[in-house]
């Protein structure tokens, strides 16, 4: 048997790593890879706990399909907004879209 | 069996587990493999015969040895690799596309008793496994470093995700009628065939397995003619048979599914007291379907990729979603058969036509007849809805044209351009 | 502690889940990179199975999998002349790798501290025996039912339409009309 701990930590781990590539990649896709990865910790989080505090209800689970879906949802609108700035800027490094910043 | 066995002969009880599930899971990769190898003779037989040729001959009786034959050549022909290609990702595409193939037969019920594991989410991780095929194709494509792989591969993508929709929208029609995603209560529950129940799921389903397969009429992965060959033109000796093989096995495993979903997979006379039987029946099952697949491979021409999308998009997509609604209204509508009390019929005393029916046809089928004749008419009238709008349209959209045609006087170039 | 067949398959699977992470968040090569999140994905969808939730295994391998990663990859063959780009980090990435390093060293210190504290009793135990019978359909049930989760799966569902047609209209060629 597998005691929580083991599960909570490697989310915890997971989403340290997913944080990381969020912050310091330059490239917008890589960016959103960390953002899935981070999902990812959290959707392990909440089967843990759903499967070591309520087995009974379906909270945990429920939860977690919202989880996919938020992410499958950003994930085609992210995208897609990163195939439109490249097509206008020929790059899609996150410091480079700055027509905004002053 | 096996793990029964190997206990007694004093192995520890989770190396024979183990062992009985490699035993099994090699027994069914080595036997789908063979099988294939057979299968390909049978359909390059049926080819020859559809085109007027004779087809192998010369190798073993009837040539059945023939692709035995070409296999060994395959094995022992140089794996070609391009130079700049990334070279992981092009050595692992193959190997994953045949994975997702043979993934797939670990939840298929050969018979009451024979499958590999009996998933409650069985015919989910079909779909889950068969998409991972999607990823090969992509990184095939990439792997190699060339812009026809990669054409290929985008093409193939865009065809093998649309395809998705419909096919995972169909394949709610049985998970409704059965109420369970397990392989084996969906052929449990097939007291009537759902093929006869739900004819348009069926249809759709077929037509989308088909095209997520890739072959014609659905094989622009691989035109020939505008791409070379797709998203594998770099692949050659062994790796490229993986490919091949994977295609025919995909056939194959299309042909079971749909067997297994709509055409009541292992049942038939005597089938739960004696599972060989049922292993037959769902092989000659099979068999017929992959027949109407190839026929249709070999009679129907390639269709263009707008036409592709557009049918997907335009028309299955919107008839599977008209289905799924009807047949849960409809479902909802007629009450549930009560197979306990046909099945009280059929066993107490015999009083008359009604008893007699329900113990000459099935307590079960006799219950559950209501229900199908509802769906079936439901289904057909959805169908004659269907194709009524269809023709309201493009009769409308020819009298656009037409009318265009009559305002520029006779001018055909520029009726076509708009 | 006792070395389950369990225990190792854990092992094996939040292996897989790590060593994928951080190869994404790594790797130079950005079509690499997006492989080891399948990796990563599926090592995540191992540890669902351990956890009793094949439900979401399945659909992880379908949606992530299946799905999102196919779109990602997409982009970076769409965005191609970013994938063998040089410097792929920022200049911030030192004080990056210091934020998620904190992060892990305070989350493992809050779980020793709880494994040490009141919860020591809730971190060891299995998972409890039983649980529901059914739990697909259960699940099924749950979102479609006024009293549980039927709003939010019908506002996720409005969700994933915007999602569709935002997408669409933004990545859209306007030269094409």
């Amino acid at each position: 048997m597998v005691p929580l701990w083991m599960f909570l930590l490697v989310a915890a781990a997971l989403f340290a790593i997913g944080l990381f590539g969020v912050l310091s990649r330059r490239n917008a896709v890589a960016i959103l890879m960390g953002v899935e990865l981070m999902l990812n910790a959290v959707n392990i989080n909440l089967i843990a706990f759903w499967r070591y505090r309520t087995p009974d209800t379906m909270i945990g689970q429920a939860f977690a399909v919202f989880v996919f879906v938020v992410a499958a949802a950003e994930a085609a609108v992210g995208l897609a907004l990163i195939v439109a700035i490249y097509r206008r800027r020929q790059s899609v490094a996150v410091e480079d879209v700055n027509l905004l910043k002053w | 069996m096996l793990r029964d066995a190997l206990i007694q002969a004093g192995m520890n009880a989770g190396l024979a587990t183990f062992l009985d599930i490699l035993g099994g899971v090699l027994v069914a990769a080595t036997f789908g493999m063979a099988w294939v190898l057979f299968g390909i003779w049978i359909e390059r037989k049926v080819a020859a015969r559809i085109q007027n040729r004779v087809g192998p001959n010369r190798v073993g009786p009837y040539g059945l040895i023939q692709n035995f034959a070409d296999a060994l050549k395959l094995l022992i022909k140089e794996v070609i690799v391009p130079r700049n290609a990334d070279r992981p990702v092009y050595f692992l595409a193959p190997v994953l596309m045949v994975v997702s193939v043979i993934l797939i037969a670990a939840v298929i019920p050969f018979s009451s008793v024979v499958i590999g594991t009996d998933l409650n989410i069985g015919l989910l991780y079909v779909l889950a496994v068969g998409s991972l095929g999607t990823l090969a194709v992509l990184m095939a494509g990439w792997g190699s470093n060339n812009k026809y792989a990669l054409l290929g591969a985008f093409r193939a993508v865009a065809q093998l995700i649309s395809y998705e929709v419909p096919m995972v929208l169909a394949l709610l029609i049985p998970v409704m009628l059965a109420g369970s995603l397990s392989m084996q209560d969906l052929v449990r529950s097939q007291h009537v065939w759902f093929l006869f129940v739900a004819p348009i799921a069926a249809v759709l389903f077929l037509i989308a397995a088909h095209a997520e397969n890739g072959r014609a009429p659905f094989d622009l992965l691989e035109a020939e003619s505008e791409l070379i060959a797709g998203y594998n033109i770099e692949y050659s000796g062994m790796a490229f048979a993986m490919f091949y093989l994977a295609e025919f096995m995909h056939a194959f495993f299309v042909a079971i599914v749909f067997s297994v979903l709509f055409l009541g997979g292992w049942r038939g006379p005597g089938a739960e007291t004696y599972p060989i039987l049922g292993m037959f029946y769902l092989g000659i099952k099979s068999m017929v379907v992959y027949f109407v697949t190839v026929w249709l491979r070999l009679t129907v021409p390639r269709v263009r990729i707008d036409h592709l999308l557009a049918l997907n998009w335009k028309i299955m997509v919107p008839l599977a979603l008209a289905n799924v609604i009807l047949t849960a209204f409809l479902f909802k509508l007629v009450p549930t058969p009560d197979y306990s009390a046909a099945r009280a019929i059929a066993e107490g005393e015999f009083t008359g036509v009604a008893s007699g029916l329900y113990r000459l046809l099935g307590p079960e089928f006799v219950a559950m007849l209501p229900l199908a004749g509802v769906l079936l008419v439901g289904n057909i009238a959805l169908l004659v809805a269907a194709a009524a709008l269809l023709r309201w349209l493009a009769r409308r959209r020819r009298q656009e044209v037409e009318a265009l045609v009559d305002e520029t006087e006779y001018a055909p170039g520029v009726a076509a351009a708009e | 502690m006792e070395i389950t067949i369990e225990l190792l398959v854990f092992l094996v699977f939040a292996l897989l889940t790590l060593a994928g992470g951080l190869g994404v968040v790594l790797a130079r090569n950005l079509f690499r990179a997006a492989l080891l999140l399948l990796l990563s994905l599926f090592g995540v969808a191992g540890l669902f199975v351990l956890l009793a939730a094949p439900f979401l295994a399945a659909v992880q391998v379908l949606i992530y999998m299946g799905g999102i990663t196919i779109l990602i990859i997409f982009a970076v063959m769409l965005t191609r002349g970013m994938v063998r780009a040089r410097n792929v980090f920022s200049e911030q990435w030192d004080l990056a790798a210091i934020v998620s390093l904190a992060f892990l060293a305070l989350v493992v210190y809050l779980l020793w501290q709880l494994q040490q504290g009141s919860s020591a009793a809730l971190f060891a135990a299995p998972p409890p025996e039983g649980g529901l019978e059914n739990p697909i359909a259960a699940l099924g049930a749950a979102l479609v039912d006024p009293a549980q989760y039927m709003l939010p799966f019908e506002v996720a569902s409005v969700l994933l339409a915007g999602a569709l047609i935002g997408a669409i209209y933004i990545a859209r060629d306007d030269e094409v009309e």
